[in-house]
């Protein structure tokens, strides 16, 4: 049997998917808890659950995210780096460059056409630009994180934030919530102002066009669409799952190929 | 003459009013909502500290965040220009000046002369100004007035290894949650806020005479770590709550022309 995982410990949630022979047979993303063994361990009992397979069904098991060095039950572990551009260019073939923002950074990695690594950036010094400044601006709105984008694409008139950083955006926001601006207005202002932030690093890296987006944000599409508007560059939808997902289908790929050498190996 | 100088930053207001050279008054209020009644107020009180009636000021000179709101003005200067004027004043001696303020951080360095060299000016990151201590003494519970002092005494030296305001503040819940000492942890912090702030003075290359001046040159902790992160020694203004200096620069300015 060829089953594999990937499993991605990220600072805010754990993700798991189980792949047959390049195909994705189940996934699972939860909400990380402090300790990413116990977090990882949860994920993979109920991607396995969710298959009605058993752990010793994996021939192979990859770990990634910022928790990976202390998944118990893996063969080996790669940078996120690795999984989200092997991942996304499963995705998307024509991809040359991948956006990920994640819980607590934000990543942009250039690939060749081959899908190797030509070089990346990241941002994990600065809240502004990463998950986090979405879910601090969420909490003041009072709505869930997940209808910021959503909610912002009937703006009419967005607001403009005067700063990128998060503590001086949110006392923003709370003035422009108490002057009773509309709700979509300021999801629509945020959503820019995170987008700005991000084209900041993005734009260090010239990129081309074939932007793939992963992690959370990409879920958002206020974000997605201010982003591919202020780079002038085509962003990619990812339609197959949820691109949250990216990482941890890089790193059930790469278990793929290993798994193929192990029995090679053997036979 | 008489003269004053007001200025309204972002979370305090200050005045002082001089007769030559001598000052008279000074106040510092927390600034309202409004810029003009920051103003109207704080020279209300320093007016009343000093005896005296508005008809009394010759001129007024206006700074800070808010100065083009100030009503009663003569006319305005920059921070830097006052600040400047007012640690020469006081501390002649003075090569460099470390302002932080509610929301920002100023590192400015002078010539012997008491004139501006370079500057550098911080407000577009939280960290490093008077606001990284608010959000920290809220999630620890103690006061913005206290803190100094109680993160003097630190028994286990931890560290906060985040810049960021957002990621400094998940770091202390953390240490909060693993039952660390509140001390200890604000020490950590005024180590963390000291290392920012000098990174932001290195860039101007650092002389012997530091004057801190703001609200934060109030918390004798960030004080006292400030000095040893960038390895001088540093001053406090004598005889004058460090808040005013601006405000005694921009009355300065307004006696001398």
């Amino acid at each position: 049997m060829s089953v594999v995982a990937g499993c991605d410990v990220g600072s805010l949630a754990t993700k798991a998917v189980i792949m047959d022979k390049r195909r994705i047979v189940a996934s699972v993303i939860i909400r990380s808890g402090p300790r990413p063994a116990e977090s990882a361990q949860k994920a993979m009992d109920q991607v396995l659950s969710e298959s009605g397979l058993l752990s010793g069904d994996i021939s192979y098991c990859v770990g990634t995210g910022y928790g990976r060095e202390k998944i118990p039950f893996v063969n080996e572990s790669l940078s996120e780096i690795s999984c989200h551009g092997k991942g996304a260019m499963f995705l998307v073939p024509s991809t040359r460059s991948v956006i990920d923002i994640g819980g607590q950074d934000c990543k942009v990695i250039k690939l060749d056409a081959k899908g190797n690594l030509v070089k990346f950036i990241t941002n994990d010094k600065c809240a502004s630009g990463t998950g986090r400044f979405l879910d601090v601006m969420a909490k003041v709105m009072n709505i869930p994180v997940s209808e910021l984008g959503d909610l912002s694409l009937t703006s009419r008139e967005p607001i403009t934030l005067a700063s990128m950083c998060t503590v001086w955006a949110q006392a923003d926001v709370i003035k422009n919530i108490n002057a009773r601006r509309p709700a979509q207005d300021i999801c629509a202002g945020i959503n820019t102002a995170m987008a700005n932030r991000v084209s900041m690093l993005a734009n260090a890296m010239s990129l081309e066009n074939d932007i793939c987006m992963t992690g959370g944000v990409a879920k958002n599409k206020g974000v997605v669409h201010a982003l591919a508007r202020l780079m002038g560059k085509r962003i990619k939808d990812i339609r197959q799952v949820d691109p949250q997902l990216v990482g941890a289908v890089g790193a059930a790929l790469f278990a793929h190929e290993k798994a193929g050498k192990t029995k090679e190996a053997r036979s | 003459m008489i003269s004053a100088g007001c200025d309204i930053g972002s979370t305090t207001a200050k005045a002082v009013i001089l007769d030559q050279q001598t000052v008279l008054a000074s106040a510092v209020i927390p600034a309202r909502l409004d810029p003009v009644i920051s103003a109207k107020e704080v020279m209300d009180l320093c007016l009343q500290k000093a005896g005296l009636s508005m008809d009394r000021l010759e001129k007024i000179v206006g700074t800070g965040y808010g100065q083009q709101q100030i009503p009663f003005v003569t006319r305005c200067e920059s921070e830097i220009t006052c600040h400047a004027r007012g640690a020469f004043f006081h501390n002649p001696g003075t090569r460099m000046i470390i302002d932080i303020g509610g929301q920002d951080s100023k590192v400015i360095k002078l010539d012997d002369t008491g004139k501006v060299v370079q500057y550098s000016y911080n407000d577009k990151c939280a960290a490093g100004t008077g606001r990284f201590l608010e959000i920290m003494a809220e999630a620890l519970g103690v006061s913005l007035e206290d803190m100094g002092e109680i993160g003097l005494t630190c028994r286990e030296k931890l560290s906060i290894s985040n810049q960021c305001v957002i990621f400094a503040e998940t770091e202390v819940v953390s240490l909060v949650n693993e039952e660390k000492d509140v001390s200890d942890i604000l020490n950590a912090l005024f180590r963390a806020m000291a290392h920012r702030v000098s990174s932001q003075a290195r860039t101007l290359f650092i002389e012997n005479d530091v004057l801190m001046t703001g609200g934060v040159a109030k918390n004798v902790g960030v004080f006292q770590a400030l000095g040893q992160s960038l390895g001088v020694t540093i001053k406090t203004p004598q005889g004058l709550d460090p808040q005013s200096n601006g405000a005694l620069g921009a009355a300065l300015l307004a006696q001398e022309s």
